[in-house]
């Protein structure tokens, strides 16, 4: 099977070792992994923040760069949801604007192809075990995006009860936003900050040292909340920890 | 709308405040989630939830795509049972034709319903400005109202007040307007209804003149319905001998078969009951019961424009049940004030930039008074798609475009201060269509990480003001793909760990 990485702009740029967990993990588990180089932005930051005309080239730019895979697997809730949920969207904004099928022919493609990372694991490679170590005691958070649109329910957490050596506890109030919503958080600094801070004081007291979740933009939000409340917990992507084994442990 | 909240600051400063009220956020946040975990809990009990979801958000997408014969319909059951129905475009209009009504009848005080629809219009205000006094009977509206203060929620406009706040607005502001409260009263919920009860009651037996709004219209019978939970409204609706009904023309069922849906959905979604405990019922006027003049006011005051916007039309699906509050992570820290408009929270971040167009500075931040996460969605028992029209109205505010103002088509400049994010925007997006710039841009960033600050200048210093931005990597992923042939060579240079 000939897959593709859609790594993201934010974790190509500041979480490359969440990208080399990918190619890790999907490589043990004998996947083909490629990295096309054209690839840059999904165009959310743009749409939501109501860019929808800057963000089409980008989407237009996506479905080229990808549109010849098999599949396309991305370590983020929210740009998987942008392709899935939102391109068709474009897609019908367009025709309904007197513009034509053209946008949605072009950006059909990809749409079905593209899997969040636990989505592909579970539903595509139908492995659950993905042999993993990782002796911590961890707590997950199952971002928006991930959570409803994506609909990706328990399968993260089910990846990581198959971890050896992990203890993952509940995290209270996991269903809430923990705030960071893009340029929600430099919008309404106050309101965001005030729901990251609530966030990690749950993920406080479970006890965990990790709080895990498979969007890094979540994660960078949270952690830059944990250092302030300097608390001993760490924000972890769910790539690495499932890319973590005996022999290569993650640190 | 109404003038009610005209000076409201932006939302980002309005919730500035809020947060940090510790007293407001630890009532709200008491309030939300309690009321949160039940409704969960009701709407699990019913094996059939998402086919009446989808059942209500038919019903109302049918009536408001015929709402014009629909609307006919109904003006002629109306008048056939004996009612007068006056139609007002906007919020003025609406309260013309009440004050004229109740002036009419030759008396200087009315008893409400709590209402949304002259919460809208600036009811209360527009009476006391002619000299009728209004008194709300809702328990929570009469707080507001004795508290000299502004309902925060749909439906617990009180919500922000705890039990001690109330009880000191009762001991002070009874007496202006009627029975005082008892001598002694303590913050106990059975003594602060008693108090409320025995007020209320005056109230009730000398009024001659009700006001309302409803839930809910059918166009086969010209019957209006409000549920309630303290039966006040039915006190209100019986007792006058004019009752004059101030209703959005949205609120329309074509049948009374349709009210199946919503009185399974509405309560549950409200207050976690299966049934409200107060349904009332009325249509036109009745030989020897119940008011013998019946006038029903129906307001349009931005619907039709709204109805115009094919995303943003949703939101005339609304049966107001502020189950979306309820659940919303930002309004529950925010607080409704912050909102600026009797409709707060998501509804309200949607409703409003739309009934009142994006044209102040509170309407036009509204759209991005949210996270996008999605909460609200996923509880609207009419399936309304809160994010896509909060993303669209964004477009509007950040990008301007055609809407329909008055009935008529307009195209809307971008809003002000957004040029430089509209710039960077725009220059984001040609780095990414050029993934050479982008390239080149992250490794000047990598080979100058060291003098990279955890906190950002300028306008992202609101983020980095609570929170420290990661360090970079010293590689991004691009080149250490390219480096290493994706990992399987090892590429000579030690990469980011
Ligand atoms: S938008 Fe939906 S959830 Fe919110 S008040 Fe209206 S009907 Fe209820």
């Amino acid at each position: 099977m000939r897959v593709a990485l859609f790594l993201t702009c934010v974790n190509d740029t500041l979480y490359p070792d969440t990208g080399r967990a990918v190619v890790k993990l999907l490589t043990r588990l004998g996947v083909d992994v490629d990295f096309p180089m054209g690839q840059t932005c999904c165009g959310q930051a743009h749409y939501n923040t109501g860019y929808r005309h800057e963000a089409e080239p980008l989407a237009r730019k996506f479905s080229d760069v990808f549109r010849e895979y098999e599949a396309i697997v991305t370590p983020s809730g929210s740009c998987g949801a942008m392709v899935r949920e939102l391109y068709p969207r474009m897609g019908e904004r367009a025709r309904a604007e007197g513009r034509g099928d053209g946008l949605a022919r072009t950006l059909a493609p990809v749409v079905p192809k593209t899997y969040e990372l636990t989505e592909f694991l579970v539903d595509v490679l139908g492995v659950t075990d993905v042999g993993a170590y990782y002796p911590h005691k961890v707590t997950y958070h199952p971002t928006c995006h991930g959570l409803r649109s994506l609909g990706l329910g328990e399968r993260p957490r089910r990846l990581l009860q198959a971890v050896k050596g992990l203890e993952l506890v509940e995290l209270p109030g996991a269903d809430e936003c923990c705030g960071f919503g893009g340029t929600f958080a430099v919008k309404n600094p106050d309101v965001s900050a005030a729901m990251g801070a609530d966030k990690v004081r749950n993920a406080e007291s479970t006890g965990a040292e990790v709080l895990c979740a498979a969007d890094n933009s979540c994660l960078m939000h949270l952690g830059g909340t944990m250092t302030r409340l300097r608390t001993d917990l760490r924000p972890v992507h769910i790539a690495e920890i499932l890319a973590s084994t005996e022999e290569e442990p993650l640190v | 709308m109404s003038g009610t909240f005209v000076g409201m600051p932006a939302f980002p400063e309005a919730a500035h405040e809020a947060v940090h009220n510790t007293t407001l956020r630890g009532n709200l946040r008491h309030a939300t989630h309690t009321i949160r975990a039940k409704r969960a809990n009701a709407v699990a009990e019913v094996s059939d939830w998402a086919a009446l979801r989808e059942a209500g958000k038919q019903i109302k997408d049918h009536t408001l795509r015929h709402l014009d014969r629909y609307l006919v319909q109904l003006e002629e059951s109306v008048t056939a049972a004996g009612g007068t129905v006056h139609w007002a475009a906007d919020a003025d209009e609406a309260n013309r034709i009440v004050t004229y009504l109740v002036k009419a009848t030759g008396e200087s005080e009315v008893v409400k319903v709590k209402s949304m629809a002259t919460q809208e219009i600036g009811l209360n205000e527009a009476l006391e400005a002619e000299g009728i006094r209004a008194y709300e009977t809702d328990l929570a509206e009469l707080i507001v109202q004795l508290g000299n203060d502004r309902p925060s929620h749909i439906l617990v406009p009180a919500i922000h007040r705890n039990r001690g706040e109330i009880r000191d607005i009762f001991a002070r502001e009874m007496s202006e307007w009627g029975r005082p409260a008892p001598e002694g009263l303590t913050d106990t919920p059975a003594e602060l209804a008693e108090a409320a009860r025995l007020h209320l009651r005056e109230k009730f037996l000398r009024a001659k003149v009700g006001v309302s709004g409803a839930n809910f219209m059918v166009a086969e019978t010209g019957t209006l319905v409000v549920v309630e939970s303290e039966g006040n409204g039915r006190m209100c609706l019986t007792l006058p001998e004019t009752l004059i009904s101030v209703v959005g023309i949205e609120k329309i069922v074509p049948t009374w078969r349709d009210l199946e849906v919503f009185l399974q959905t509405l309560p549950r979604s409200s207050t976690a009951e299966r049934m409200n405990p107060y349904t009332s019922t009325w249509t036109g006027t009745t030989d020897d019961d119940g008011p013998q003049t019946f006038h029903l006011v129906l307001i349009d005051n931005g619907r039709t424009d709204t109805l115009a916007d094919e995303v943003g039309r949703q939101a005339l699906r609304c049966i107001r049940c502020s189950a979306c509050l309820n659940v919303c992570p930002v309004y529950e820290r925010a607080g409704g004030h912050a909102y600026g408009s009797v409709y707060p929270g998501p509804i309200g971040a949607i409703l409003s930039p739309q009934l009142r167009g994006t044209g102040s500075e509170i309407d036009s931040s509204l759209p991005y008074a949210s996270s996008l996460c999605g909460a609200c969605y996923e509880v609207c028992p009419v399936a309304i798609d809160i994010p896509e029209v909060l993303v669209h109205l964004r477009e509007r505010v950040a990008q301007g475009g055609p809407v329909t103002e008055r009935g008529g088509k307009v195209v809307l400049k971008p809003a002000k201060g957004h040029a430089a994010e509209r710039a960077a925007m725009r220059a984001a997006r040609w780095a990414f269509s050029h993934p050479g710039a982008l390239r080149a841009g992250q490794r000047l960033a990598s080979r100058t990480r060291r003098f990279h600050p955890r906190t950002l200048p300028g306008p992202g210093r609101a983020w980095s003001a609570s929170r420290d931005l990661p360090a970079l990597p010293p590689e991004p992923f691009r080149d250490w793909w390219q480096r290493t042939n994706g990992g399987r060579t090892d590429g000579g240079r030690e990469g980011t760990k």
